[in-house]
């Protein structure tokens, strides 16, 4: 009977490594009519000692065709897999099916840039009518009826004493109106001048303004603010330079250039060879402004500040027609 | 303001410093340069020569051989076709290689065969004008008068003056005292530190015991109008050009010369900053000069042949009879200087800005003398102008000037008086400069100083308070020398509204899920009101006008802001991009009542063509309320003629209506030229804002089970599957956490205009495992409520 347990393990083991069908091997070596099965119920036959030692070996070797069925299997599976994987192989280079992204205009981008660099700086966004009293777009800001100064902004009127704000300045009004110092605002928004619309002028435009109020305000702080401003929004190397310049509403009035940040201030196409680019118009609140106000300029001071956000977006993105910003071309908006 | 540095050096020596360097220095203190050019810099190897000897050519008709006498032992021949040459006349010779005007090389060669070693040249070959040059004709070559016959050989720049640097200024409004050479040379001595020399012009006068009085009295009628007139006469007046220097100054400066007189009165004007005037003394009528407003439709011709009609606003120069001049404007055409004057009144006066601005501005005719007024001259400069022009007369001898000087001058206004105070100065402005170095500033820059007390000068009306004193000593000092500072004060808290923050975010979501953003302009033309239907009793056909727009196309403020994202849709596909999603936070602007101002509102403002339907524009709108925090409802609407009226809805938020979502009606693209379905809707921000709910609020993930349960219905087409969902949430109550819907089929098997609805309904109890009993009855209360509220039953 040993004889005949040891011929059944090694036929068993050669038909399971040959990689016959295994069910059928289980079925022919250890089913309930199987090989195995059968000399066990030759068992009776044997003297009682020998039972159990031939039982421990029937036990050993049904074990081991269990082992190596379960090895085959889990090869066979294995090898399955691996043959269906490799029939799976995609081709990676071919396109991929995107969510659809949405994209922001470009103003709005450097609108959004612009508030969120001044709100680290404490300052809140203020807005205002666009539909204004001249009162608040001029008289208030130190420009009387018939001032020159009414010429660099052709406005349009609503009626005579109501026009689409030429400047986001009124803003600043309204708000020392409201409010009493500190005052920390910038308000950007949509201001109107009667210019043709061209590749440089837009009868419609935006403009950013800030305004600060306090005591002790000086135009070191000024200065101080925007060329911080320059670093954090055009590059940790951007210098300032400020020349002098006259609006109605602060005195002293600036000019402030940026160096140039496509070619550190060498010259180049963008900043026509100067070095410098003109973005800023800055200067102290006229005390005639904060007085128009009630703010008291004895006690008080401030600066405010301005700039377009089309040209900012325009040297910013080297858009050379601010048409496109109001073509909405799904082209042009995509790029941002 | 065109400045001639040789002008220039006529006040102050800059002779040391390279016109790069002048340049950003006055920009730096205030004077803004906009650039420069260099005056005769393009004629090179031009010279003055003389034609000894002209000989036919052999070749040609027209064509003359000339031997010239270029300055040199041997001649130089030079053939031209010029028929005004003669022998012994002085002319300009281009001499190989040589440059001119536009670029224009000069070489040696031959024409038709014969050699000519250069060209002779004329006016317009050298880049003048028949203004620049009296006499010269600019078919002929320029003849030079025999006083250049010692200059043979001469450089033509040198001859004619033509060498000079001009610098281009862009004076500020509030500083007309700088629109002069006298002003600039006092800006150029105080940025450079150095001394200048303004001399007061010394009239001799005719001394012939005649007076002016005999011939002039003047009477200001409008002193409001008119602070200071003053006048002088000039008899026996020979009217001849100016001589070359004075042309060649005038035309640095940009203007054009026209004879003596008229010169004159331009030449002080950019001198002196004093605008001038002169009439024909002969034509006016009577002795008279009356300072008046002008009659209401009085007629008046001004010296460029426009007629004007005026009115009583406006300021004019008149004799007993008629007005002779627009004041501070323009001469008039009936007192203009002609060849044959013989008798000049030098006008130079002190008008008032603003009513020159309007004036000019009515009239429209904007001069460099009504630019000069408009910002407010200095009545105390009328003298110094009006004994310039008359030292010039003499000068040029170009009449006898008659004793003595008609000035009325109504009212003197003072300048400012202020109290200099060093210390708040330095604080206002964060530097640390002395107090003499500060009075050091203002003294050249004039100023008269009296212990702390400081007087600005009468030519610098701009300055009225600490802030203008504090810009002098600043600009001067150098804004860029001020050192920047932190804001120390108290700190403020920044950031964005919740509003602010609301739109920032919606926004966001917008670009998030797919759609691009727009920015379109406020102002539309009232027919885009026609194009997307709407009805002609609309109120929203009621907009803000502008009274002067640049076209019909932005001439109201919109009310809607559909028309100009449908423009936008509209150029989208006609630029042929496919599948296109936008949105625009758009402004609108409802007119209230007369004199106020309009409400200003946002719409949010979609719109979509391509890969979409109403539900994947539904689907950004519940986008939209999911993020906003509100729950919409919508109703089917058919009355908004913009849309097609089986696709449209109404967005509710309860009974508040939010907006409007659909179709946009095919006749309504067929006005955008579009024939493929688009898709809109249009939400008030303002009321999306006053409802949205932002505040995030933790609800308990669910710890029991739900049931889930499949119903079929088949129902009548007209059924909306909205109802059924609210019949089946209010049957279920607080046990429905869902409704889905999960298939809706239409076909033969349902019968003609029946539709059959499969939805999903979630069962969820917070607390407990529902029983099977308690969802059986719930559904059944579901089935029981369909039939009889809806009359539909299981299919």
């Amino acid at each position: 009977m040993r004889e005949k347990l040891q011929n059944i393990l090694t036929e068993a083991l050669d038909a399971i490594n040959s990689g016959t069908d295994l069910e059928q091997i289980r079925i022919k070596y250890l089913g309930k009519k199987g090989e195995l099965t059968a000399v066990l119920r030759g068992m009776g036959q044997l003297t009682p000692e020998e039972r159990p030692v031939i039982g421990q070996l029937a036990n050993d070797v049904r074990a081991k065709i269990e082992e190596a069925l379960e090895g085959a299997a889990s090869a066979f599976k294995a090898k399955q897999l691996e043959a269906q994987l490799k029939a799976e192989k995609l081709d990676v280079t071919m396109p991929s099916t995107r969510a659809k992204l949405g994209h922001h205009h470009p103003l709005t981008l450097v609108q959004r840039r612009l508030e969120d660099i001044f709100i680290g700086m404490g300052f809140s966004i203020v807005e205002g009518p666009e539909v204004e009293y001249d009162y608040y777009n001029f008289q208030a800001l130190n420009i009387p009826e018939n001032h020159p100064a009414r010429d660099t902004q052709d406005t349009f009127y609503i009626t005579d004493n109501i026009l689409l704000r030429s400047q986001t300045s009124p803003v600043q009004v309204r708000t020392m109106e409201k409010q009493k110092p500190p005052i920390r605002v910038v308000s950007p928004g949509r201001v109107y001048r009667s210019d043709a619309l061209d590749a440089s002028h837009s009868p419609l435009f935006h403009q950013f303004e800030g305004l600060v109020v306090d005591k002790g305000i000086t135009m070191g702080d000024l200065k101080g603010t925007l060329e911080s401003f320059a670093k954090t929004m055009f590059g940790e190397n951007t210098r300032t330079r400020f020349r002098p310049h006259h609006f109605p509403f602060t005195e002293p009035s600036a000019e402030v250039d940026v160096s140039c940040f496509m070619c550190g201030g060498k010259g180049c196409r963008l900043c026509k060879g100067e070095g410098w680019i003109e973005i800023l118009g800055a200067g102290m609140v006229h005390p005639f402004v904060l007085s128009n106000c009630g703010i008291d300029p004895e006690e008080y001071s401030g600066f405010a500040f301005g700039m377009g956000i089309e040209r900012i977006a325009m040297i910013s993105y080297g858009v050379d027609d601010i048409r496109l910003f109001y073509e909405n071309d799904a082209r042009f908006i995509e790029q941002f | 303001m065109n400045l001639s540095m040789k002008w220039l050096a006529d006040y102050v020596d800059v002779s040391d410093i390279n016109v790069k360097d002048y340049c950003d220095r006055m920009t730096d203190t205030g004077s803004k340069v906009e650039g420069y050019e260099i005056l005769g810099e393009d004629i090179v190897n031009v010279v003055v020569a003389k034609i000894e000897k002209i000989t036919p050519h052999e070749n040609s008709d027209h064509l003359q051989v000339c031997q010239m006498n270029v300055g040199k032992e041997e001649l130089t021949q030079i053939v031209t076709g010029a028929q005004n040459v003669f022998e012994g006349a002085i002319v300009p010779a281009a001499l190989p290689v040589a440059k001119l005007p536009g670029d224009v090389t000069i070489k040696a060669g031959k024409l038709r065969g014969v050699e000519s070693n250069g060209m002779l040249c004329s006016i317009g070959e050298l880049g003048l004008t028949e203004h620049d040059m009296p006499g010269a004709n600019n078919d002929g070559i320029l003849i030079l008068g025999d006083e250049y016959a010692d200059k043979l050989g001469m450089d033509i720049r040198e001859a004619l003056m033509l060498e000079d640097k001009v610098v281009e200024f862009e004076i500020t409004s509030n500083r007309p005292d700088c629109l002069s050479v006298v002003g600039l040379a006092r800006e150029t001595a105080v940025s450079f530190d150095r001394g200048w020399t303004l001399k007061a012009p010394v009239v001799k006068g005719a001394g012939d015991g005649d007076k002016i009085e005999n011939h002039l009295n003047v009477r200001i009628d409008a002193p409001d109008l008119c602070y200071r007139y003053m006048a002088r006469v000039v008899k026996n007046v020979k009217i001849e050009p100016s001589p070359l220097w004075l042309r060649m100054r005038l035309r640095a400066a940009g203007v054009r010369p026209i004879n003596n007189i008229v010169d004159i009165t331009n030449y002080v004007m950019l001198e002196y900053g004093q605008p001038m005037h002169a009439f024909d003394y002969a034509q006016l009528d009577g002795s008279n000069i009356i300072v008046r407003r002008a009659a209401d439709g009085e007629k008046f011709k001004s010296l460029d042949d426009i007629d004007h009609t005026l009115d009583n606003t406006m300021l004019v120069i008149a004799d007993e009879k008629k007005a002779c001049a627009l004041a501070g404007v323009m001469g008039g055409a009936n007192s203009e200087i002609t060849d044959k004057t013989a008798t000049v009144v030098f006008e130079s006066a002190c008008f008032s800005g603003p009513s020159v601005r309007v004036t000019a501005k009515k009239n429209g005719m904007r001069t460099e003398s009504s630019a000069r007024f408009e910002k407010g001259l200095d009545p105390e400069n009328c003298y110094a102008g009006l004994e310039r022009a008359c030292e010039l007369v003499e000068l040029l001898g170009a009449g006898d000037v008659v004793d003595g000087i008609i000035d009325v001058y109504p009212t003197k206004t003072a300048p400012a008086t202020l109290t200099l105070d060093a210390d708040v100065i330095n604080h206002f402005l964060g530097i640390h400069v002395s107090e003499d170095y500060m009075k050091e500033i203002l003294k050249k820059l004039e100023f008269t100083i009296d212990g702390n007390k400081i007087t600005a000068p009468t030519f610098r009306a701009d300055i009225g308070c600490m802030n203008d004193v504090a810009e002098e000593i600043a600009r001067i000092y150098g804004y860029n020398k001020i050192e920047a500072s932190a804001i120390r004060a108290e700190t403020t808290q920044g950031g964005r509204t919740p509003k602010q923050q609301f739109e920032v975010d919606l926004s966001d979501l917008l670009c998030d899920i797919g759609l691009d953003e727009i920015q379109t302009y406020s102002f539309i033309s009232p027919k885009y009101y026609d194009k997307i239907r709407l009805p002609a009793d609309s109120s929203l056909r009621k907009s803000i006008v502008i009274s002067n727009p640049l076209g019909e196309d932005t001439s109201v403020m919109r009310t809607t802001a559909l028309p100009s994202m449908m423009e936008v849709v509209a150029r989208n596909n006609n630029m042929g991009n496919e599948n296109v999603w936008l949105y625009e936070v758009a402004s609108t602007y409802i007119p209230n009542g007369e004199g106020e101002l309009p409400t200003e509102g946002k719409s949010l403002v979609l719109a979509a063509y391509g890969d979409v339907d109403f539900y994947k524009m539904k689907g950004v709108v519940d986008e939209i309320a999911e993020v906003s925090g509100v729950k919409l409802s919508y109703t089917s609407y058919s009355e908004d003629s913009a849309y097609h009226p089986g696709r449209c809805a109404k967005i509710l938020v309860g009974d508040k209506e939010l907006g409007i979502i659909g179709q946009i009606h095919p006749l309504t693209a067929d006005n955008y030229g579009m024939d493929i379905p688009v898709y809109a809707a249009v939400i008030d921000f303002d009321i999306l804002f006053a409802v949205a709910n932002r505040t995030k609020h933790y609800k308990a993930l669910p710890k029991y089970p739900a049931s889930t349960r499949d119903f079929s219905f088949v129902c009548d087409e007209a059924l909306e599957v909205g109802s059924i969902f609210d019949a089946v949430t209010k049957a279920g109550g607080k046990l429905v956490e869902d409704v889905k819907l999960f298939d809706i089929y239409r076909g033969a098997q349902v019968g003609e205009n029946k539709k059959s609805v499969s939805i999903r309904v979630t069962l969820r109890a917070a607390d407990r495992t529902l029983t099977v009993e308690e969802t059986e009855k719930a559904s059944k209360k579901i089935l029981g409520d369909l039939e009889h509220k809806l009359g539909i039953t299981l299919r």
